[in-house]
Formats: C-alpha cells, structure tokens, sequence
C-alpha cells in the first residue's frame, strides 16, 4: 500500500486532515500531475508506531493469557448456547412459532410440487411434466424473447439447452424453481422494507444491523434451526435462500430511493401530494434503474446458496456438486457448478437487458410496435406449438441423455490430475515461502500476544485508520469476540483474511490496472472473474486440496479464488474512471507509463482502491467455513464442528458470532478510513452504500 | 425490423418441423402410458407406501442406503424418498415423519439422549447393528508401513515426528484430524501419550482423502484418523498404527483418553412410529445385513467406477439374490 504515492509530505494528525482535505481543482490541460498521493500517507506512520510498540510487547509477553481452545473443547459458554437449540427442539410440539412456520413451510412445499409436476417431475398418471423440455425451453427463449431481444433470447435458449445436453435438466430446473420462489418473496418482504430505509433514517440504520447480520453469519450455524422451524427439503432450500438473499435489494433500493434529489420531491410536494403519491410517482419510478441492480444482486445471491441447501435435500445444482465431493470427483462436480455459472450470467444478462429496453420504451424508442406486436405473435404461436408438442410425446418431454456431461466431466478431472501432478512440487514451494515468510509471523503476532495486548493494538490500529467511530466500533467488536470465548481462533482467522486480503490486492492492482489500460485484457479476463464470483467453492476444494493438502495457505487461496475477482473489477474501473485529461497532462510532461501508473492513475483512484479493501476483506472472511473443511482450522472449523455435532451447536453459533463482528469491525475501519478521505469521487462512495453481496454463504 | 420478423417466423416454423421431425422418429404417445399407470393405481396400492431415507453424506453410506431402497422399491413397490442430510438434520426429521431409516450410525450419545426413550422424546430408535464395523483408529500410508515397518507402534512415532511437520504443526509433528462429524481424541491420546506431535483438523472426509492419496503418490510421511469400511482403502490400503488396546472405560472421561479407539458395531436407526407402521419395508430393514466386503463392492462401484447409486444398488442387488432373499424372509 506504500506505493500509492510518494514519500510522506503532509504529517498532520488525521482530524486535521479532515478539516483541511478540499474539493479537487480543476485540472488544467498541460498543468503538472496532481500530488494527491500525500493526503492520507501519513496514516502509516502512527500505524507503523503502533506496530512497533505491539512487537516489543509480544516479544516480552508471547504466549501468556493467549486463550487457545482445542479443537474439540467447548467452554461453558457454549454449551449454554447449546441450550437454547436444545429447548427449541424440545418444544417443537407446542411451540406457537412452529406452528405458523410449518403452515408456511407447507405452502412454499406446496408451491415447489405444483411448479415441479408442471415442468420437472412425472405429473402422475402422467408418467411425464405436464410441460416438456422442449414446450419449456421454448417458453423461457419466448420470455426473453418478449422482455428483452433476440439476443437475450438466443442466449436463453443456448442455457437451457445446455442444461439438457450436459445432463442436469431436472436438477437445474430445480434450482429455477426454488430460485424463483425465494426471490419472488424476497421481493414481497424487501419492497417495503427497502421504501423504510429509503425514507426514514432511523430505519435504516436499525435495519442495516439486521441485514449486516444475515450476510455475514455463516449459514451452517442456522440451517439446523432453519429444519427445526420449517422441515426438511424445499421448504428449508427456499427459507435459508430468502434469508441470504433480502439485503441485497433492501440496501441498493433503499440507497436508490434515498439518492431521489431533493429538489425533485420539494417541486412534487409543493403539488400537495400525498405520502403515497410521492413514493408510487417519484421516489420509486425515478430509483428504478437502481432497484433493478438491487434484483440482479438479490437473484445472483440467491443462487449462490444452491450448494448449501443441499446440506438439507434442497433440490437444485447443488445436490450433484455435493455428490462429486463425495467421491472427490472434480469432473463430477465441475460440470454442474458451471451450470450454476451459466444460470447466474442468464439471468443477470436477462435482467439487466430487460430494465434496458423497459427504460428505452419508457421514452418511446424500443423499435415499430407494429413489428414487435407481430414478432411477438409469431414467437407465442411458435411457442405454444412446441408446448403442445411437448405434452404429447415421450421424446419432447423427457430431455434425451448425452454423455457429453461425462465426457467433459472426466476430461476436466483429468486437466487437473495433470495439473496437480506437473505442479505439486511447485505449489507446495509457494506455500511453504508464503506461511513461513509471513502466515506465520502475523499469526504469531496477533494470537500469542496476550489477548488485551492484541485487543488495545487492533484498537489503536482502528483509531489511526478511522477515527473516533472506528475505534468504537472496533472496541465493541472485540470485546463480543472476547465475550464468546473463541478469542484465539477469532486472531488466527483475522490473520488468514488479513494475509489473504494483501494478496488479493497485489493482484488486483496488477490486473486491474493492465485491464484499465488494455481493453482487450479487459474483455478476455472478465468472463473468468465472473465465472470466479458465481461457481460454487465445494467445485474447486478438491483441486486446490490436491495442490497444497490440508492447510491455511489452501484456505487462502480459496478466498482469494473467490475475492480476487471483486477487487479486480473495483480497481479497473476506479482506474478506468480517472480523467482522460489528466492522464494526458501527465504524459505532455514526459512521464514513463511507471509514473503515469503510480503518480497519476492509482492515487486518483484511491476511493476505489479503499472500497476494493473493504470488499476483499469482507468476501474473504466469507469463505472461513470453507477454509475449515479445507484445514485451515480455526473458526471455520469451530462452524463446521457446531453444524455436524449436535453437542457442539452452540460452538458453532459462537464462532459464527464471531464471524459477523470480525466482519462487522473490519467493514465499519475501511468505511471510517474512506470517510475520512474527502478527496473521493462519487462512484465509490455511491458503492460503499449499496454494496454488493458480500460472500458465498457457508 | 423487416429482418426481425421474418427471423421470428423462420425461427417458430423451424422449431415446429424440428419437433415434428423429432416426435415422428422417436418416442411413444404420452396418452397410453398416461392410461396404463392410471390402471395400475386403480388395482390397489402397495403394502408398503413411502420410505424416507437419510442419505448421510458418505460414500459407504449410499452404499447401504440404495441397496435397502433398492430392494424396497423393486420388491416390494415402496416409493423410497432418498433425503441428502448430515446426521443431525436426520435426527431431526425422526419426529416430524420426514425421515425414516438412517442405516448407519456410527454413534452419537448425544443424539440419542434426545430423540431414544427414556431421556428424550422417544421419536427414534435402535434398530440393532446393519452388520457393517467400524474400525476407527491412526493410519499411515502404505508406503510408509513398508519402508519404516515399526512406525506401526505408537511408540516408535516421537522418532520420527520432524518427518511428519508441515507448515501446519508448528515445529512439532503434524497429525491429520479428521472431519468434525466423526468423534474424536486424538487431542487427549496425543497428549496423554507424550507424543511430539500437534493434531491439526483436515475439516472434511475430501480433505483428509486427497492428503493420503497425495502422500502415498509423492512418498510423504502422513499420519492421521481415518477409519474403515471406506472405499478409498481400495484405492490406497492404508494401514494401521496400534494404539493402547481399548478397554471398557477408557474413554469414560474425554480428557484421559489414552487407548484406541474401539470396533464399532454400526447400528440401524428408525423413527419410532414408522417401526409401529406396517408398512412391509420395516421387515426389510429389520432382516438389512451386510459385511464390510459387501458394502465396499458397491461404493468402490460408485467412487472408483464412476457408477450413479441406483446403478451401483441394483448392480449388486442381481448379483447377490441369495443375501437379498434372506433380508425378504
């Protein structure tokens, strides 16, 4: 991070930098490069000192009062927590609660048969859907068809396709279907709430600590609650996908219907409108655009959580993944997590083609309605012909078997077979440099200093970076993860995103920037990151198990898998965003490109590259649980244990706690430290409030 | 535009000949097996109705689960629901009717001090042992029980503890624990044994597989938990380090544990009220015996020839009509 600029200039203290950082002057064409990277440096001075003082206390006081807890032990603590699962499952018989949510497990059950015997399952007596493979694909390339364009619906078609070609038809309709029904729901519940937070600060700052809450805890620690209130199978699948997937569109319509100006609702009101006036005529037609990403965010959400409603027999992708891991059958795996890929890209390009034409058509383009009227005719004729058909023979309606799934399947498993083969000696280099040469030394530095002296250092760290209400923050923070017994587990999982977090940014400075310069990098890398972003982690545990055996190097690089892509794209578009003309101004001075780079393009994007931290941090501490099953131990573990005994429950819930206030404490020092920088664009601060979701649910 | 609409009319009539094509060449009418199943279910239902079985997430566990819905299914006409849960969600869903059989259990007091009679809610129950045992303990690779033979002994182990330390064990020896889900001492056995060695958690059953698949194929000391019937000790048979011999009692207190882990008989575990119904398949799962061998053909069917569980079941099932008869009786 030292490379974001030159040398320290300016030493004040952070208040002062706050009151005395201005707006940006206009660049003048031919003017020097702008010497921003100073504000801000000096930071790391203070943070150099604190580090300093905490080494000579570690070195004096390591391995005193570090609170180390086996793996397999539990403390009082969490034995208590055990209690509480214990009496729910006690009084399921009589528990009101219960009562109701069966009621409402029963309809969502009911709604996932009906729509499965409509197009998945054998409608009995028919030994067949009512609708077939070919009647659905044709309806679903009509949709896209119809609310979007030709190529939307080419690009439908294609996916259902290849659904059935690679040999998850019903298992990928499945998934569709528990999709569809937990966003539709979520849109029913988050609607109103996202209006509340929208229009009531008070809300939403309540609400904000709910929804913080459902996207960082792991969602093994509730998935057995989750059986215990709704039963086992579609019902659990569709409730513990609502409840990952709400924030998204709560927090992004939200912001979308605060960011309504002003001065439009001053104009509107001074017509003397009512309440509900002002939200169906202005407030939510004018953040239309923004609830729509909101949506696009909630259904990508949603089907990252296909994997782990399998834990409990949810039907979807996910139940063939889990049984590749099974076996440890990469091949086997692989195909229907790409699936899983396919289906997110469908249904984000459909979306987000669809609010493109809505918007269009709103202001009267959109093409002759004439022509459209009748391509629209032609296409729902053609499509109701195939639906007919579909019903009545065998062939239409039960997609044929290819074995093309398990030609690829096994062609995958044997790329990295050789792989793995080729490379193990060199990976297992790297993995040695990377613990021995710094895992190790953080680790040692956070988890066997005594807690209180980490505790007071991690909070002076919080000052420095983010003021007062960091420190505050940080302070509540750890005194919960104090509270919850886990102290040492809680250090070596900081150090794991830490260590990971810093390797997720080197290489998102290296690729982002040369994506920012080179358009055709761009266009090459960015399928892979979103491939990176969407496919489940249980498909790429086995590789990278085979390349660095059990360990937290192999955990880090599955986060880093997973968080890379996010940072990338942050940082190449916060470069990208930097004003061609002062690029140019630089380069009318002579820079190298090096200078350009470090002198110009990065420091101005230094909002993003603040932003880009925050969600790398974040999206890392997500894949802890994944890191347990892949060795890394620590409170990954402790989640995985709590799920898989039942004695342990309460252990894992702790861990789970302590998960979401790491996260809680490292989002709340990246906002107060990109608070504090003034000098931001509005991009950033604009992604800072919506942010996206933060992690494939564990 | 002109393009578009001529595009859409070509596109519709293409889709339509195609499937007509397609419908022409292959498949019967939907209409008459529409009928035929509509006369099948008019002649009575079957004696057995539906049987939900916990699939725990192990391969010799399918194993065992599709052999028994298998024969349950194809001979008796039961409609068997196969439900992908870890062993405390089927536990669960003993009470609540959603899950009947789970066919083998290898433990859980705590389990059964909620959901047996007596201390708990009475909704489940021991059904007596399916036949497999469980042999727990430390293993090593081949490889290495052949070059260092005493390895075998716990007290040779100190000896060699700098070959077994990773970047994982912090100076000291490392030794592989295993997935949470199985119970474990090796923290207590490796410090009541004064052995120079740290126990680092694999977390999964996938993790501590592809760490002994990768020792045995780069020749790396690795020791750990593991267990059999498992098919991955078809693939690589590893051996076993003896341990103190296990007597009665010596894992009374979790934190003395100093002894092996003893043979486990695996147990049949039903809903209480299933086992009251007279569905016939209560009879089936009752008679259900197998040994080690059996359930080894078929999950080395399943994880080493890539066979799906159904296939893997009813492959064995036609090769094994004697044993299949017995359970039937």
């Amino acid at each position: 991070m030292s490379t974001l600029g030159p040398p320290v200039a300016d030493r004040g203290d952070v208040a002062d930098r706050v009151t005395t950082s201005s707006p940006r002057p206009p660049v003048e064409p031919g003017a020097a490069p702008p010497a921003l990277g100073d504000k801000g440096v000096s930071r790391w001075v203070p943070a150099g000192v604190v580090v300093a003082v905490w080494v000579v206390a570690w070195f004096f006081t390591r391995g005193q009062d570090t609170l180390p807890l086996p793996g397999v032990a539990r403390t009082d603590l969490h034995d208590r927590l055990t209690e509480f699962q214990n009496w729910l499952l006690a009084g399921r018989e009589t528990n009101p609660v219960m009562q109701v949510t069966n009621a409402i497990a029963d309809f969502f059950r009911g709604c996932v048969d009906w729509l499965q015997r409509l197009v998945v399952k054998p409608s009995f007596p028919r030994p067949v859907p009512e609708i077939g493979w070919l009647g659905v694909t044709a309806l679903a390339t009509y949709v896209g068809l119809a609310i979007a364009s030709w190529r939307i619906a080419l690009l439908v078609g294609a996916s259902f396709l290849s659904f059935g070609v690679l040999g998850y038809w019903e298992d990928s309709l499945d998934l569709l279907i528990v999709t569809g029904i937990a966003v539709a729901m979520v849109v029913v519940i988050g609607m109103p709430l996202a209006v509340l937070v929208g229009t009531h600060a008070g809300a939403n700052r309540v609400i904000t600590v709910f929804l913080d809450f459902m996207q960082t805890m792991p969602t093994f620690v509730y998935l057995l609650p989750i059986v215990l209130f709704f039963g086992i199978g579609t019902s659990a699948a569709v409730v513990a996908t609502l409840i990952y997937a709400l924030p998204p569109i709560v927090r992004i319509a939200g912001f979308g219907i605060r960011e309504v100006p002003a001065s439009t609702i001053e104009a509107t009101d001074s017509a003397g409108q009512t309440y509900w006036q002002r939200l169906r005529k202005v407030q939510v037609p004018m953040a239309r655009r923004t609830i729509i990403v909101g949506l696009n965010q909630t259904t990508l959400a949603a089907l990252s959580m296909a994997t782990l409603a399998a834990f409990v027999d949810g039907p979807g992708l996910g139940q063939p993944v889990l049984a590749g891991l099974r076996i440890n059958d990469v091949g086997a795996a692989f195909v229907p997590g790409v699936l899983i890929v396919v289906m997110a890209v469908m249904l984000d390009r459909t979306t987000t083609a669809a609010s493109e034409r809505a918007e269009k058509v709103a202001r009267g383009g959109g093409g002759n309605p004439a022509v459209r009227r009748i391509t629209l005719a032609v296409g729902a004729v053609a499509a109701l012909v195939a639906v007919y058909l579909s019903r009545s023979y065998v062939t239409l309606a039960e997609f044929p078997t290819y074995t093309i799934g398990d030609r690829v399947g096994s062609a995958v498993s044997d790329a990295v077979d050789w792989f793995t083969d080729t490379f193990g000696g060199v990976t297992a280099g790297i993995k040695d440099a990377v613990t021995n040469g710094f895992l190790n030394p953080v680790q040692s530095l956070l988890a066997e200093s005594p807690w209180y002296v980490s505790f007071v250092a991690i909070a002076a760290l919080a000052f420095v970076f983010g003021g007062m209400r960091a420190l505050v923050s940080a302070v509540v923070c750890l005194s919960g993860i104090r509270y919850l017994d886990l102290w040492h587990d809680a250090m070596i999982t900081l150090n794991m995103t830490l260590v990971a977090t810093v390797l997720v940014m080197a290489l998102a400075l290296v690729l982002g920037v040369w994506m920012a310069r080179d358009r055709r990098v761009d266009l090459g890398i960015r399928p892979l990151l979103d491939a990176g972003q969407t496919i489940p982690p249980f498909v790429y545990l086995i590789p990278v198990l085979a390349l660095f055996g059990p360990s937290r190097f192999t955990a880090i690089v599955a986060g880093i898998v997973y968080a890379a892509p996010a940072a990338i794209k942050l940082v190449a578009d916060g470069v990208k965003g930097v004003s061609p003309t002062t690029v140019e101004a630089g380069r009318s001075t002579g820079q190298t490109t090096w200078q350009e780079i470090t002198k110009v393009q990065l420091p101005m994007a230094r909002g993003s590259l603040v932003l880009a931290t925050n969600q790398g941090l974040l999206y890392v501490l997500s894949m802890t649980v994944i890191g347990g099953l892949v060795g890394a131990g620590a409170l990954g573990f402790d989640v995985v244990y709590g799920f898989s005994r039942s004695e342990a429950w309460g252990k894992g819930a702790a861990a789970g706690l302590t998960i979401v206030l790491l996260g809680v404490m490292l989002d709340r020092i990246t906002r107060a430290a990109a608070d504090l920088r003034r000098d931001d664009g509005a991009g950033p601060r604009r992604a800072f409030n919506v942010r996206l979701p933060i992690g494939p649910p564990t | 535009m002109r393009i578009a609409r001529s595009r859409g009319a070509r596109l519709g009539a293409l889709a339509t000949v195609a499937a007509l094509v397609l419908s022409a060449c292959g498949g019967g009418s939907i209409e008459a097996e529409t009928e035929a199943n509509e006369a099948q279910a008019s002649e009575g239902g079957g004696e057995c109705g539906e049987l939900n079985m916990a699939v725990n997430p192990w391969v010799g566990y399918e194993a065992s689960a599709y052999v028994v819905g298998t024969v349950a299914q194809d001979q008796l006409g039961c409609t068997v629901n196969y439900k992908d849960l870890k062993e405390d969600v089927s536990w669960q869903g003993f009470g609540t009717g959603e899950v009947d059989v789970v066919i083998e259990d290898w433990g859980h007091p705590d389990l059964e001090k909620k959901f047996f009679e007596g201390e708990g809610d009475g909704t489940a129950m021991d059904m007596g042992p399916q036949g497999n045992v469980g042999i727990i303990g430390w293993y090593v690779p081949p490889w290495l029980a052949e070059e260092h033979p005493d390895i075998l002994e716990y007290q040779n182990l100190n000896k060699y503890a700098q070959d077994f330390a990773t970047s994982e064990s912090g100076g000291q020896g490392q030794f592989l624990g295993a997935d949470p889900s199985y119970v474990q001492f090796d923290e207590a056995i490796v410090s009541n044994l004064d052995l120079d060695f740290k126990v680092v958690f694999s977390g999964s059953e996938a993790a501590s597989i592809e760490a002994f698949r990768k020792a045995e194929e780069n020749k790396e000391f690795l020791i750990g938990y593991f267990y059999e019937p498992q098919y991955f000790m078809a693939e690589v048979p590893l051996e076993k380090v003896a341990l103190p011999a296990y007597e009665d009692g010596c894992q009374a207190d979790p934190q003395d544990v100093a002894c092996d882990y003893p043979e486990t008989e695996l147990k049949k575990i039903v809903g209480t009220e299933w086992a009251a119904s007279d569905s016939t398949a209560v009879g089936l799962v009752q008679n259900f015996t197998w040994t080690n061998e059996d359930q080894n053909v078929v999950a080395g069917y399943i994880a080493g020839d890539g066979m799906s569980p159904e296939d893997a079941a009813a492959k064995w099932v036609e090769e094994n009509q004697d044993k299949v008869e017995a359970w039937m009786s």
